[in-house]
C-alpha cells in the first residue's frame, strides 16, 4: 500500500498519488481503489489522508465565510451580488434595512446601487440555491473607503498564516485594516495610500510565493526595509 | 502541393516532410497565455497553432441550457480566415460545428461535471494556422487549458492521430497525407486511467490496420501526454525556482 509521491510534490491532475489504504483528501479522488490528484498542485499526506494545496482554483462558497463582493443588479427585493465564484450571490433588503421593507417606500438604489462593494457573510447555500448573503454582523456592510485586490482564493490561508501570525504582522507593520474575503478578494484600508501600497506589496509577494518556507521572516524583512526606504525619502 | 503525383513515402521509408513512419511532428505547448481568460494553453503541432481560452464555472447563457444536477461543457472550434491557405470565411462552418461537439464529448469524460450544477463552462479554440490534426492538438491544448483554470479533472486528454498512406500505417498525419492518404484516426485517450474518449476513422482499413493505427496513435498519445504535463509543471515552476533564488542571494 504505497504512495507515489514525495511530501509537497508538484503534480497534475490525473496523476497516481497512493494505492489501497488511504483517504483521498482535497482535490483527490479514488477510482477503482486508487487515489488521483484532480488539481494542479502540492501533494501532502497527512494521516492517511491524501491531499492536493491547489495551486489554482476557484471559489466555492461555504455557510459562514466572509466574502466580498460588488453588487451588480438592484432587484425589487434586494441585490444581486457577484462573488467571483460559480455563482452570484443574493442579499435580500429585509436583511440590510434591519426592518419591515415595503417596495412601496424603500428606494433600494439609494441604500445599494450598481458597483458598490460590501463584506459579507454567506448565509446559506447548496447544490440546489444560490447563495444568500448577510451584512447582519458587526464588520459587515458597505465598503466606503480602502483598497480592493484579488488573490487566489487557495493562497488565503497562506495570507492569514498559522493562527494568523502573517495577518496580524502586516496589520502591525503597515497600520492597515485588512480584510480578507475568502473568495479571494481583499480588502485593505490604512491611513494613506501609501501604507495600503505596502500591505498590497506584501500581500502580493506571499501569493506569489506561498509555497515556500521562511515566508513570514522575508515578509517582516520586506516591510521593514521598505519602511526605512520611505523614511529616508522624506528626509 | 506539386501537380505531379509525388510518393507520400520513399524507398527508405522516409515520409515526405522527412519524418520517419512513427516519428511525430515537432510540438510546442505553453500554459496560462491569456490573462483575460481564466485558464489558456497554446498549442505548436508541426505547422498547427491553436490558442485555447477558457472561463467557467459561471452561471450559463442562455439560462435554459444549465442543468440542474451537472455543469455543462460547451465548446467552440473556430478557424481563423487566415488559418488555410485559401481564405476561411469566418462564419461557423458545418465541420466547425461538428468538431466543436467531437471536442466537446472528448473532454467531458474528464471532468467531474456534479461537482457544480447549474453551472457551465466554455472552451473557446481558435486555429490560427491549420495543417492537418487540428482537432486532436485542439483536444490536447483544450485539457491544458481547463487544468489551469483550476476546474477539477480525472486526467488530462491527450490526442493524437494515426493513418495510413501508401499501405503504410503513419503516425500523426499532416495535411498532404491527410488529403491524398488512405485513412485517418484521430484517437483521444486519458493515459493514467487508461481510457480512449474519442475514436474516429476517416478512410478505409483492413481490421488488423485498423488495430495497428489505435495503438500507434496511443502510443503517440503517451508521448504527448509527457509533454503536456511537462508544460503545466513549467508555468508552476517558474514561480517556485524564482523564490528559490531570492532566498540563496
Amino acid at each position: 500500500m504505497p504512495t507515489f509521491f514525495e511530501a509537497k510534490q508538484l503534480v497534475t491532475p490525473g496523476e497516481l498519488l497512493a494505492e489501497g489504504d488511504y483517504q483521498a483528501g482535497e482535490n483527490a479522488y479514488v477510482e477503482a481503489g486508487k487515489i488521483y490528484a484532480s488539481r494542479i498542485g502540492l501533494a501532502d499526506l497527512e494521516n492517511k489522508k491524501v491531499n492536493v494545496v491547489a495551486l489554482r482554483a476557484f471559489y466555492v462558497p461555504k455557510v459562514g465565510d466572509i466574502v466580498i463582493g460588488a453588487v451588480t443588479e438592484v432587484g425589487f427585493n434586494g441585490w444581486t451580488i457577484d462573488i467571483k465564484a460559480p455563482y452570484s450571490a443574493m442579499l435580500r433588503a429585509s436583511d440590510v434595512l434591519s426592518r419591515p421593507f415595503k417596495p412601496q417606500n424603500d428606494e433600494l438604489s439609494q441604500v445599494l446601487d450598481t458597483g458598490d462593494l460590501i463584506v459579507a457573510k454567506v448565509a446559506s447555500y447548496d447544490r440546489a440555491h444560490d447563495p444568500q448573503l448577510t451584512v447582519g454582523e458587526p464588520g459587515l456592510g458597505k465598503i466606503t473607503r480602502g483598497q480592493i485586490m484579488r488573490v487566489t482564493p487557495t493562497k488565503i490561508p497562506r495570507v492569514i498564516g498559522r493562527k494568523g501570525s502573517m495577518i496580524s504582522m502586516i496589520k502591525q507593520e503597515t497600520g492597515c485594516q485588512i480584510i480578507l474575503g475568502l473568495n479571494g478578494v481583499i480588502l485593505v484600508t490604512g491611513k494613506t495610500p501609501e501604507d495600503e501600497e505596502l500591505a498590497m506589496a506584501a500581500i502580493k509577494k506571499i501569493e506569489d510565493e506561498s509555497h515556500t518556507t521562511g515566508l513570514t521572516d522575508r515578509i517582516t524583512q520586506l516591510l521593514k526595509e521598505e519602511k526605512a526606504k520611505r523614511e529616508a525619502n522624506k528626509q | 502541393m506539386s501537380e505531379k503525383h509525388e510518393k507520400l513515402i520513399d524507398k527508405k521509408g522516409i515520409r515526405l516532410d522527412g519524418r520517419k513512419a512513427d516519428e511525430l511532428r515537432p510540438l510546442k505547448l505553453e500554459v496560462g497565455v491569456l490573462p483575460n481568460a481564466d485558464g489558456s494553453a497554446y498549442i505548436e503541432h508541426g505547422k498547427n497553432k491553436i490558442l485555447v481560452g477558457v472561463f467557467g464555472p459561471r452561471e450559463v447563457h442562455p439560462k435554459h441550457l444549465s442543468r440542474p444536477d451537472r455543469m455543462v461543457l460547451k465548446c467552440r472550434y473556430h478557424m481563423a480566415p487566415f488559418s488555410v491557405p485559401e481564405r476561411k470565411s469566418p462564419a461557423p462552418s458545418r465541420r466547425e460545428v461538428e468538431l466543436g461537439k467531437v471536442i466537446k464529448e472528448s473532454l467531458e469524460p474528464a471532468l467531474f461535471p456534479e461537482l457544480y450544477p447549474r453551472t457551465g463552462i466554455d472552451v473557446y479554440v481558435e486555429v490560427l494556422q491549420a495543417d492537418g490534426g487540428t482537432r486532436c492538438a485542439s483536444i490536447t491544448a483544450a485539457a491544458l487549458a481547463i487544468a489551469d483554470s483550476g476546474i477539477p479533472m480525472r486526467d488530462l486528454v491527450v490526442a493524437c492521430a494515426a493513418g495510413k498512406v501508401e499501405d503504410t500505417v503513419v503516425l500523426d498525419l499532416y495535411d498532404a497525407e491527410d488529403k491524398l492518404g488512405a485513412a485517418d484516426v484521430p484517437v483521444a485517450y486519458m493515459p493514467n486511467l487508461n481510457a480512449v474518449t474519442l475514436l474516429q476513422m476517416d478512410g478505409i482499413l483492413t481490421p488488423d490496420e485498423f488495430e495497428k493505427a489505435v495503438n500507434m496513435a496511443m502510443e503517440g498519445c503517451k508521448k504527448i501526454y509527457a509533454m503536456q504535463k511537462e508544460a503545466l509543471k513549467t508555468k508552476y515552476m517558474t514561480v517556485k525556482e524564482e523564490t528559490k533564488e531570492e532566498v540563496e542571494e
